[in-house]
């Protein structure tokens, strides 16, 4: 048996090292994943609220975090095989026509 | 120590090598192997917590449906390793420190949220499938129906966007 905050700090860790991978990474899909990695530290942390408050919310609001990665997965990917087939490249670096 | 603290600090461990994988791999068929490694770590970590029917639907829509759509995707670009480019000097001398800094703070104040003497027990409480339905239906209905709006416009969208030709 462990104290609730560990698992609180292990959320953040696990969101820490998806910041760091969102930002060093120039993959598009692996900047992707990040944020997949991101959404499952918050998920973690809902859970572990959930119990601390015992109320089956925060459980419900996972529920519809996975929902909504699964719509944004669906939609990520296809936008990311049409940049491909455009570009020809998934280096985030070359994908700047929208810079200023 | 217990046998569920010994299970939350060997899951943990995992949870956390796998993350650091994901970013120190180059390859992105490597960083997803890894983050599948991260989701079935944490699914044990939601059993832990008596989240049953979270710790399944982590498995089989995360693991099994979200992650399958990456290493498709991955394979089918037939992606390669990524190419490195040259970081500015304010990301190479700074970067480092402000992330320790970030994940330092976030660390600090979220264990400051938790109780201070609360251990986790998993018979507890447990997130069984009946209550969180029950609470679905009831309490959450009107969200849950935008759910299904909101797959049936991802799903369009994902088909116009991957068509050839429109």
């Amino acid at each position: 048996m462990v104290p609730l905050s560990y698992y609180l700090v292990l959320s953040a860790v696990l969101f820490g090292l998806g910041v760091v991978g969102f930002l060093l990474k120039r993959s598009v899909i692996t900047i992707f994943m990040s944020i997949e990695l991101m959404l499952n530290a918050v998920n973690l942390a809902f859970v572990a609220f959930s119990y601390q408050w015992q109320a089956l919310s925060g459980q419900v609001y996972v529920f519809f975090v996975i929902v909504v990665a699964a719509a944004e997965a669906a939609v990520g990917l296809a936008i990311i095989i049409l940049v491909f087939r455009n570009r020809a490249s998934l280096n985030v670096e070359r994908l700047d026509s929208m810079k200023w | 120590m217990t046998a569920e603290a010994v299970l939350f600090f060997v899951f943990a461990g995992i949870a956390v090598l796998g993350a650091l994988n994901l970013v120190i791999q180059r390859h992105p068929i490597h960083s997803a192997l890894s983050l599948i490694v991260v989701m079935a770590a944490l699914a044990v970590l939601y059993l832990l917590l008596g989240a049953e029917f979270i710790a399944a639907i982590q498995v089989i829509v995360y693991a099994g449906a979200i992650m399958v759509l990456f290493v498709l995707v991955i394979m089918l670009l037939n992606a390669g390793e990524e190419e490195r480019t040259n970081l500015s000097q304010a990301a190479r001398y700074l970067g480092l420190p402000v992330a320790v800094l970030l994940l330092g703070a976030m660390s600090w104040m979220l264990f400051r949220a938790g109780p201070a003497d609360g251990l986790v027990q998993a018979d507890r409480f447990l997130g069984q499938t009946g209550p969180i339905g029950r609470l679905l239906f009831t309490d959450y209905a009107l969200p849950f129906e935008l759910t299904s709006v909101l797959i049936l416009i991802a799903v369009l969208g994902a088909v116009v966007l991957a068509k050839k030709e429109l």
